[in-house]
């Protein structure tokens, strides 16, 4: 009975941090596709985004079994590394954009100066090269980011299959929601979105950080929910504090 | 026109995407996920005290997010 609430609750963790990583990049990568689309036409654009796709899929096939193979003390402790780096640079910008000492992440502003970019560059005769290398890089260079999420994620639970199946829907997800909302891509969350991201990777950084150094959890996998509590009030109090340096620069400011 | 092999590109490629993605604009955070694994190496692997482990990485990684933020917050002004 514990141990199947201890696996569920590792899985939800699981699941929840592959799934919003997958849609905060692909909000992203989908902006990219949109300005090619709408500017230089669909075809070249969805061949940009297929062979990126692939790539994105041949790189999971190649590079999840080969991590496997590393002893699960190794992978975890490299793989929290990774993860309490990637959690931290997250979790950092989106307080600092929540407390306003950064400017907000706006996909309307991206998508007009693609657009723009895009149309100085003109218009080519048959198959467009640009509009499938623009599409290809969008998609491909986002995609990076979820492909080693879901591996570093996916194979010290021992669940890739999973972790890929999670990325899978949520790229599908974000795809058909992007059609649905015709580019008003802004009105996504995203800050929110990228602050619960980066809250669930610092939790398993911290998580297999000490699993790989032999540290034993109490309640196991249940010390997710526990770390997910803490970092979350610590970026709440993050904010309150920038939010309040922020105000009383301004007023000794004025 | 760049002139370099294509292999070579990759692995230039490679080793950028790394490096922007591991330190990028932040050293700090990368100094500090060395550190804390360090220190919880010492402390669990070394001198065998488990629930100081549980209690200081936490500790270590709020305190390297601070210090992160704090150093944000003074550049920006």
């Amino acid at each position: 009975m514990f141990i199947a609430a201890s696996v569920s609750s590792g899985v939800v963790v699981l699941v929840g941090a592959v799934f919003l990583t997958c849609c905060v990049e692909m909000v992203e990568a989908l902006t990219i596709v949109f300005a090619v689309g709408h500017t230089r036409g669909w075809r070249s654009a969805f061949e940009g985004v297929a062979a990126a796709l692939f790539v994105l899929a041949a790189l999971v096939a190649a590079f999840g079994p080969a991590l496997v193979s590393i002893p699960l003390n190794i992978l975890r402790l490299v793989v929290g590394g990774v993860l309490l780096i990637f959690g931290m640079q997250w979790l950092r910008k989106a307080i600092l954009r929540s407390s306003g000492l950064k400017s907000m992440h706006d996909e309307d502003a991206i998508y007009e100066a693609k657009v723009a970019e895009l149309r100085a560059s003109g218009q080519s005769q048959g198959r467009d090269r640009i509009a499938f290398v623009m599409a290809f890089k969008g998609v491909f260079l986002e995609g990076l980011e979820v492909v080693v999420a879901v591996l570093t994620l996916g194979t010290s639970a021992h669940r890739l299959g999973l972790a890929a199946s999670v990325a899978g829907v949520a790229i599908v997800v974000v795809a058909v929601t992007g059609v649905v909302v015709a580019k008003q891509l802004s009105r996504v969350p995203e800050n929110a979105m990228k602050m619960s991201v980066g809250i669930l990777l610092i939790t398993y950084g911290t998580f297999w950080t000490g699993e790989g150094l032999r540290v034993r959890w109490p309640g196991g996998d249940t010390m997710l929910f526990g770390l997910i509590g803490i970092y979350a009030v610590v970026s709440w109090l993050g904010v309150s504090l920038l939010r309040r340096r922020q105000a009383t620069t301004s007023a000794v400011a004025t | 026109m760049n002139r370099r092999p294509l292999v070579l590109r990759l692995l230039i490629g490679f080793a950028r995407f790394w490096w922007d993605f591991l330190i990028g604009d932040t050293p700090e955070l990368f100094v500090a996920a060395l550190t804390v694994i360090g220190v919880i190496a010492l402390l669990s692997e070394v001198a065998g005290v488990n629930v100081a482990a549980i209690i200081v990485l936490p500790l270590l990684v709020v305190a390297s997010l601070g210090i992160s933020l704090y150093r944000a917050q003074r550049t920006s002004r």
